[in-house]
């Protein structure tokens, strides 16, 4: 490389370099000692994911290589780290009370958070699966940690270590395709993946193991049953905002390689693993909608919908395409939205020594606290995709992207599993309005707590209000990407 | 086509027997006195107390180990860098500091947050 072309791959990586110069900034900030220590760091953290949100969009138009190509900054990774800065925003903000009712206000938990967001935009924007799978592994590493923050916390610290297991486990199978796929196509590159696979007539069985082991890889990591245990355990153990954090940003960044790996390149080969996934989604959802009908923990119940979101969202990859993709981009924002803003009512339940994570804790929230209440049936019944909710829309796209496709059958499973799901969702709102209190509510409101619930309330309302602009913003980004692999074949 | 691998076998067999031999050689001629002080396993200089399987370490050999293993990354990565850095130009020869300077980032982190006391 010469050197115009290395400062060219700085500017255009510029995002995530300030937001890993970011992450080591807060860390040395953590250091310091001072009373306003929290409302210092999450101003540092915000204002660095600020900045990091200016330089992408400052990248924004046609697609942008960097790195000899294995780097690209295209409309789908714009969508997708517009994604993470939300979800990272939010997370930092309904942290700021939690860290402190659990004692886990330290400088390295926000370092942290932007190192994970740093993977995730590498993740997005990866165009080779070495590059991939580093976003993938800084990404696992931060998480990791930050699932068992709560150290002395003997669930967190189960957490973390059956995620720490179950990572490596998927890291390792998704390597070892991926070293396959390295020996049968000669490259590591996406575009030479497609070009080489694409020659190949009639794939051989080194083909298939390699394709069966980079799905299940990425399957591990999305949550998808049969790879989906870790996630109740992880889910119920971490600290709330890292669950938060975890269900929507490290999803949407395995969605973002499962949409450019298995729809830009491996789609030469679709026979080899649409049967698969179509199996593995259906059995995602009904396994997270039945499953979670019986839980009583509010995060576990959360944990299994989430599993039954993943599934849902996986249809839209199996109806690939232009609609297929830019569905499952918008499902994802939406989903951001609607489930930070579910975890954030839970923090706000969090209060001394109610921990308000048992779905018997919100009984009776409606009579004392019926604007809170309120915005808790909002993001539940867009959770259950109820009409005029942002969750509706989500569903709804991502099934006439299935039907235009002729997948009406599974259309019409999806549409019955979510009737399942619908049924735990209103069950908190029955006890919400429908039961008399049984205790005094002691919301734990902060300024910042506020902020984040009227934005992911904003977003799920106002997305079901104009569906339609969203999914041309998402269509835009996707129309991007196939511009990108007709340039990147081209060279 | 198995033919192919028979300088592989040759080679395994040579150094399986070569093993064997120098091991016997050495057992013939060597003198034979084992006492409880030499039978003991050795472990850092530090006298080992019970099992070792049982016994607790000191959490902060742990550390000490990440730390070792970090700069030991770091010097595979400076040994293959320093070899091409003829060809790899200015360039090549700033990017190697980016690295080493996120290194001495976590570096210096751990120093001020007292990871490098022994505190016994």
């Amino acid at each position: 490389m010469d050197q115009q072309a290395i400062i060219r791959s700085i500017i255009i990586s510029t995002p995530e370099i300030i937001v890993i110069f970011g992450a080591c900034v807060v860390l040395f900030a953590g250091l310091m000692r001072s009373k306003q220590l929290l409302n210092i760091l999450t101003g540092l953290s915000l204002i660095f994911v600020a900045l990091a949100a200016g330089a992408t969009s400052g990248l924004a138009g046609p697609p942008l290589l960097a790195y000899g190509g294995t780097f690209v900054v295209d409309g789908l990774a714009l969508f997708f780290k517009a994604i993470f800065f939300l979800a990272t925003a939010l997370t930092l903000l309904i942290s700021r009370r939690y860290v402190v009712e659990e004692n886990i206000a330290e400088g390295e938990y926000y370092a942290l958070i932007l190192f994970a967001l740093a993977g995730m935009m590498i993740m997005a924007s990866g165009r080779d699966l070495l590059v991939i799978y580093m976003g993938l592994e800084l990404q696992a590493l931060a998480f990791y940690v930050l699932v068992g923050y709560q150290r002395r916390d003997a669930k967190s610290t189960e957490a973390a270590l059956k995620y720490v297991i179950l990572g490596a486990v998927s890291s390792g199978i998704f390597l070892y395709g991926l070293s396959l796929v390295y020996g049968l196509a000669g490259t590591t590159d996406l575009m030479g993946i497609a070009a080489s696979l694409s020659a190949e007539e009639q794939p051989g069985p080194a083909l298939i193991l390699a394709i069966l082991f980079l799905i299940t890889g990425l399957l591990f990591k999305l949550g998808a049953v049969p790879f989906h245990m870790w996630v109740p355990d992880v889910y119920e153990g971490a600290p709330t905002p890292i669950t938060a954090y975890l269900s929507v940003a490290s999803k949407a960044a395995a969605f973002a390689i499962v949409l450019r790996i298995f729809l830009e390149s491996v789609i030469q080969v679709e026979n080899i693993w649409i049967d698969a996934v179509i199996i593995i989604a259906v059995l995602t959802m009904a396994v997270g909608s039945f499953v979670a009908l019986v839980q009583t923990n509010i995060k576990r119940m959360l944990a299994y919908s989430s599993i039954a979101h993943a599934g849902f969202a996986l249809l839209g990859v199996v109806a690939g395409g232009q609609d297929g993709v830019s569905s499952v981009m918008l499902y994802l924002l939406i989903y951001t939205f609607m489930n930070v803003g579910m975890f954030a009512v839970i923090i706000m339940m969090r209060n001394g020594a109610v921990r308000g994570d048992e779905i018997d804790d919100y009984t009776g929230l409606a009579t004392s606290h019926p604007v809170w209440a309120l915005l808790t049936l909002i993001f539940l019944f867009s959770l259950a995709g109820i009409p005029p909710t942002a969750g509706f829309f989500a569903k709804f796209y991502i099934l006439v992207a299935l039907i235009d496709q002729g997948y009406v059958a599974l259309a019409v499973i999806a549409v019955l599993m979510n009737a399942v799901a619908a049924y735990f969702y209103i069950r908190i709102v029955m006890v919400m309005y429908m039961k008399a209190p049984s205790r005094h509510f002691d919301l734990a409101l902060t300024p910042m707590l506020r902020v984040s619930l009227i934005v992911a309330v904003t977003g799920t309302v106002a997305i079901g209000i104009v569906p339609g602009w969203f999914l041309d913003q998402a269509q835009n980004a996707a129309f991007g990407t196939q511009q990108a692999s007709i340039i990147g074949l081209l060279r | 086509m198995l033919l192919d691998y028979m300088p592989i076998f040759l080679m395994v067999a040579v150094a399986i027997g070569l093993c064997l031999f120098i091991l016997t050689l050495g057992s013939l001629f060597r003198p034979h006195n084992p006492y409880p002080e030499k039978n003991r396993p050795y472990e850092c200089g530090v006298d080992h107390v019970g099992e070792a399987a049982g016994g607790l370490f000191h959490v902060q050999y742990f550390v000490v180990a990440i730390l070792f293993v970090v700069f030991d990354v770091e010097a595979m990565f400076l040994f293959p860098w320093a070899v091409v850095l003829q060809d790899i130009g200015f360039v090549g020869y700033l990017e190697m500091f980016v690295f080493i300077f996120l290194l001495l980032v976590g570096f210096a982190y751990a120093w001020i947050k007292g990871a490098l006391e022994w505190v016994s």
